[in-house]
């Protein structure tokens, strides 16, 4: 799932646009963002503070497995990457 | 005698342009955007002709014309270079280092924060069903 501090207005229009089919959760005060450490400040919109790019797996007890943290904002996990980190922790293909 | 017009500054300039405004376009696609190889080429392309184009307005001035635009155009192409390479060098990489975000091996850990429909979702809500949850922080639609 996505989070970042857009409202979840904007989050409603996105998924609906891209017909996500995982939750894009809100997260305006970066609470959340701060707590995983992964707030960018003064980056956003008028120097609104956002969140960094950054992805994590987490297991079924909680646990992270797999951690991506770029250092260049234009350089994301591919898709394959995340797809490959969650075959590593469930080799069953779940 | 009428002097030839020295089409390599002006195609070399709209190169030089295209390189800078179509970052958006390239952005797309990560083969595009991880290393902006195809910008950098289109600015290349640009400044060689822009090279050319220049040395036939100082070298031949009696058969070329664009001393003056050419000299203009390269001196923007200059700014625009450096502001490109600025930003996509330095600015992009302006990543803070996260030291405290969670490493692998530990707990992540629990939030609950509404979606898209408002409704609050809970970590723990996610992990019981699933065999594990990928969380993608991004820097938003804006």
């Amino acid at each position: 799932m996505g989070i970042s501090v857009d409202p979840s207005e904007i989050n409603r229009r996105q998924s609906q646009k891209l017909r996500y089919t995982f939750p894009l959760l809100s997260d305006p005060k970066a609470e959340v963002i701060r707590r995983y450490d992964v707030l960018h400040p003064g980056a956003g919109p008028k120097g609104a503070d956002i969140a960094r790019p950054a992805e994590f797996l987490i297991d079924s007890n909680g646990i992270v497995r797999w951690v991506n943290l770029t250092e260049n904002i234009a350089v994301r996990a591919r898709p394959e990457q995340v797809l490959n980190a969650f075959d590593q922790i469930a080799p069953a293909g779940q | 005698m009428k002097r030839k017009w020295n089409w390599p500054i002006w195609v070399g300039f709209v190169l030089v342009l295209a390189g800078l405004f179509s970052y958006a376009f390239f952005a797309q696609f990560p083969i595009t955007r991880d290393f902006p190889w195809a910008n950098l080429l289109l600015f290349g392309i640009g400044a060689l002709l822009l090279l050319v184009g220049l040395f036939q307005a100082f070298g031949r001035p009696r058969l070329y014309r664009g001393k003056i635009f050419g000299s203009i155009f390269t001196a923007i192409t200059f700014v625009l270079f450096s502001f490109f390479t600025y930003e996509i060098f330095y600015v992009l990489r302006q990543v803070p280092p996260s030291v405290g975000a969670p490493r692998v091996g530990q707990k992540a850990p629990e939030f609950t924060l509404p979606d898209q429909n408002e409704k609050p979702v809970a970590l723990a809500d996610l992990l019981s069903p699933s065999k594990a949850v990928a969380l993608i922080f991004y820097r938003g639609f804006w």
